[in-house]
């Protein structure tokens, strides 16, 4: 927490993007979270994301449930759109968003108490209708709010800050998500955003869900010895495996991959995810073979990160599924929303 | 490029722009602040212990502080830092009780200035307290050299001289007002002193030598002795149309000082475009303010006469070519002008004069006929024989003159306790926390969008009434309250310590510059290259930790545009980054080992 506003001033020559915005134009009111949060870390990755692909500040939808990683909504792109939910409930309210207007950027901001335990059904559900959002999970592993107790993704062995020793199995939302047939699943973590941009920045503009999970260390509750999910331990077991650039459809591939190491998914506004394996013996277009690679790491004690499984999903996204109309509901004729009384009466008349 | 060395005294005192580029090293923030709780005296001693003349200064200082401002680099104006030190000096209680004791039994060394200028009077200001005895000579019948004679009491007020300049006679120094030396070997022979400092400054005026300038002598006025017989009274009034030629301050004094008199009609001829003018920018406003008009490109040819009298002078009207640096490649002459001219005063520079110093005495002149002086030691090739102030190098300005007090004292000091001139005392650096408590700093950390505050000027129909109405009447209390909290607090250092840091990037990601990166180490012009924010000014120094613990990556800071709010320290958890005030230590005479 911090008692002054951070000064309105900025660095004389900060770039602008096409919008002719800074980085300081996304920024929103000032954290209250505790000094060294891994979540203040991820805001700043969202900030720099959303203006480095020119998102526009009312195309922003954010949305979130309870607890400190769904405070952080309140501390980027301030003229977005907002929505703080019930606890564990955000999906529900990112779906209706969704389905009302299909135009703009959903991103929901959720953690490991939020989306795997009171939300844990929401977040399934989301997976499974494939809604057009990106969910990020700050995963910290305790519960931060209530000053500290082990949250449903601590690992088996780890310690709290007072010394009881955590022996429930974990939920590995990467690897539920796969799971339930998400299309772009993602692990990072908050102390890397050379990393972490580029994924938030693939993820927005992927074409259904995508999530990404985001090892986010409790700087007060859970970065002591002992504990799987403090800066240290992260920064020793985190393993990248697959990076991915994002590449707006203006753009040449420029970057050097060598032969065969580098794939591209293309995204339906002809930008494109491009892949650069680090682990030769990975494929993460499939579905299968990911999750068992995945799975397989976790056991060895290791965090893989990247971006773990993408594959184009156009068909089975929530619109496309559903056959909605293209445009979002309120460019659409209210004789076109409302049929009236006659049409309703012809309805009601198939039940009497 | 390797960690960077703060334990070096110049590291965290170049992060300090406005002491770092005054002469003297005065310790502007922390005055500053010193103001901003109202201890106005305890800021004028701030300022006194290094450049010794702060109400002098805080009115006519030529004020290199302000365009090295780092203000000036994140917004449009520097920190009023000039007119600030004068509120201090405005605003003071008596504070003689609070300077150094001078010791009733003296050490037996004698010490003669030549000149009671701002040079000798540092020298004496330093040496008093050590029990030395000082002997100045004055030609003149006041002290003050040209500080009194050629900067007009429109913009210096006797008093205010007075006052300064009688804290340090008031010592104890012997004062020989009236007192010309005439002869350096008499003096050096005969006055039984151990060692001798020339303060004299440069009492010379550049002379025109163009047609009629013999003639129309009685009408053509070098401007310092102009300004010296204004500041004597011996002159009191001046013709209708008044030309000025030439466009440093001098000039910009004169031109103000003609208007007090009664010209009608002045011009300040300038042989070059405004960006070669050697005025400083805020003397031009204030004499454009008072309807003086700056003709530029008019280069003198001749002087006119008729019928023995001056009627006016003949200029040349150059045209000038430039590079695209703005240099002039080449020039020409277009056509000519006439301007009248009742009266034309000359400022196109000064030099010294050494007609009082023999030649055999030991001190060599080099081709300019300069006595050649130790730029460190302000020693002559005679040993004993000390210069500075505008007498050594040439014209410069009251805070350098200064500055050359305090080194010709060390040097003074040094040789009377028998130690080599060129061993000097060390510099240092002190640094000390401003932490108070979580979020609690014991300073105002918090950045303050207030534009730079004018300073109040007496109106134009007051000002002319007569010659001594000071122009300037300092800030009033509301503006020096707004005007402190511009200060960005420089001195208050961001202190790193790369073995606490956890990498948790809360600090790069709060920094409202972007000052701030973690990258891979590397070589200097190849981070700058790779820094969050464009690190273009290499003027700026680039900070670089030692590699952290768990990435061996470098934390980067780039100096330039932090503006010391003190959110990374307030950020961070471990408290890797700490504010901390650091205290230039410049040494002076007094600082010296016995």
């Amino acid at each position: 927490m911090t008692f002054i506003p951070k000064p309105k001033i900025s660095h004389p020559s900060l770039p602008r993007n096409e919008l002719g915005l800074t980085r300081r134009d996304y920024e929103g009111a000032l954290s209250t979270l505790c000094a060294g949060c891994g979540h203040d870390s991820i805001t700043a990755g969202i900030i720099e994301a959303c203006w480095g692909i020119s998102v526009r500040p009312e195309n922003l939808v954010k949305l979130s449930g309870i607890g400190c990683s769904s405070k952080t909504t309140a501390y980027f792109v301030s003229g977005g759109h907002g929505f703080n939910s019930v606890h564990g409930r955000m999906p529900s309210i990112a779906m209706g968003a969704n389905a009302a207007n299909r135009d703009l950027y959903y991103i929901g901001i959720s953690g490991d108490g939020d989306s795997l335990s009171i939300g844990l059904g929401q977040f399934c559900h989301a997976i499974r209708r494939n809604v057009n959002m990106l969910y990020i999970i700050e995963n910290n592993g305790v519960y931060g709010l209530t000053k500290g107790q082990f949250s449903a993704s601590a690992d088996i062995g780890t310690k709290a800050k007072k010394g009881e020793v955590n022996q429930q199995p974990p939920i590995d939302p990467v690897l539920l998500a796969m799971n339930l047939g998400a299309g772009f699943v993602a692990r990072s973590f908050s102390g890397d955003k050379a990393q972490l941009v580029p994924l938030i920045q693939a993820g927005l503009k992927y074409p259904g869900f995508a999530l990404i999970d985001v090892l986010s260390p409790c700087v007060t509750f859970n970065d002591h010895e002992g504990s799987t999910k403090s800066y240290a331990f992260t920064r020793e077991n985190y393993e990248p495996v697959v990076e991915a650039d994002f590449v707006p459809k203006q753009r040449e591939i420029t970057a050097d991959y060598a032969a065969g190491e580098a794939m591209s998914v293309m995204l339906h506004d002809g930008s494109r995810v491009v892949l650069r394996k680090l682990a030769a013996d990975y494929d993460p277009t499939d579905a299968h073979a990911s999750y068992d690679y995945v799975q397989q790491h976790i056991a060895q004690g290791e965090y893989l990160t990247g971006l773990l499984h993408c594959r184009p999903t156009v068909a089975t996204e929530f619109h496309a599924l559903n056959r909605t109309p293209d445009a979002p509901l309120n460019q659409l004729p209210f004789s076109a929303l409302n049929p009236g009384s006659r049409q309703l009466e012809k309805l009601m008349a198939r039940y009497r | 490029m390797t960690s960077t060395d703060t334990s070096h005294p110049d590291y965290f005192h170049k992060v300090v722009d406005c002491q770092w580029a005054c002469p003297a090293h005065t310790d502007v923030p922390e005055y500053i602040r010193l103001i901003a709780q109202g201890r106005f005296t305890d800021a004028y001693l701030v300022n006194r212990h290094s450049n010794v003349f702060p109400g002098i200064l805080g009115r006519v200082c030529d004020r290199p502080c302000e365009p090295a401002c780092r203000r000036g680099r994140v917004e449009e104006k520097p920190v009023a830092i000039c007119r600030l030190k004068r509120v201090a000096a405005d605003h003071k209680d008596d504070y003689r009780d609070r300077l150094p004791a001078i010791p009733t039994q003296k050490n037996g060394k004698k010490i003669a200035c030549i000149g009671a200028g701002c040079a000798s009077l540092t020298v004496a200001n330093d040496l008093m307290p050590l029990g030395y005895e000082v002997t100045i000579f004055e030609q003149f019948a006041t002290a003050g050299g040209l500080m009194r004679t050629n900067i007009p009491s429109f913009r210096l007020p006797a008093a205010v001289l007075d006052e300064e300049i009688g804290t340090i006679v008031d010592m104890g120094v012997d004062l020989r007002l009236g007192h010309r030396v005439e002869s350096l070997r008499a003096l050096l022979e005969e006055g039984g002193f151990d060692a001798v400092f020339v303060g004299s400054g440069a009492p010379k005026g550049k002379e025109l030598n163009i047609p009629g300038r013999h003639e129309a002598a009685a009408n053509v006025h070098i401007g310092i002795a102009w300004l010296e017989s204004i500041a004597f009274e011996h002159v009191q009034n001046v013709g209708k149309n008044v030309l000025i030629i030439g466009v440093g301050n001098t000039a910009m004094d004169c031109c103000r000082s003609a208007l007090r008199l009664g010209a009608q009609s002045v011009k300040v001829m300038a042989r070059k475009p405004r960006q070669f003018f050697k005025a400083s920018e805020w003397e031009l406003e204030d004499a454009e303010a008072e309807s003086v008009e700056i003709v530029i490109n008019r280069s003198p040819k001749s002087f006119v006469l008729e019928g023995g009298r001056l009627k006016g002078m003949m200029f040349e009207v150059m045209e000038y070519e430039f590079d695209a640096r703005g240099r002039i490649v080449a020039e020409r002459v277009a056509g000519e002008e006439f301007y009248p001219a009742d009266d034309v005063i000359l400022a196109i520079g000064q030099e010294n004069a050494f007609p009082w110093i023999e030649r055999d005495l030991g001190i060599e002149f080099d081709k300019w006929d300069v006595p050649k002086v130790d730029p460190v030691t302000f020693e002559s090739t005679r040993p004993g024989v000390f210069f500075g102030g505008d007498a050594a190098f040439g014209p410069k300005n009251i805070i350098w003159s200064v500055e050359h007090g305090h080194q010709a004292a060390i040097s003074i000091h040094q040789r009377c306790l028998g130690k080599p001139v060129s061993e000097r005392p060390p510099r240092g650096m002190n640094l000390q926390s401003r932490k108070m408590g979580m979020h609690e700093w014991s300073y105002a950390n918090d950045y303050s969008m207030t534009e730079r505050r004018l300073v109040p000027h007496v109106s134009l129909k007051e000002r002319f009434k007569k010659l001594n109405i000071e122009v300037e009447l300092g800030f009033t209390a509301e503006q020096a309250a707004a005007e402190v909290q511009r200060c960005l607090n420089c001195d208050v250092q961001t202190v790193f310590d790369a073995k606490l840091c956890i990498e948790c990037d809360a600090c790069i990601d709060i920094c409202p510059v972007d000052c701030l990166t973690m990258t891979a180490a590397g070589p200097e012009e190849q981070l700058r290259t790779r820094l969050k924010a464009p690190a273009t000014n290499v003027t700026q120094a680039l900070y670089v930790s030692d590699p952290l613990k768990f990435t061996q990556r470098v934390m980067v800071k780039d100096e330039d545009v932090c503006v010391h709010c003190g959110l990374c320290a307030e950020r961070c958890p471990t408290a890797a980054w700490d504010m901390q005030k650091s205290w230039v230590k410049w040494p002076h005479a007094a600082d010296q080992a016995v």
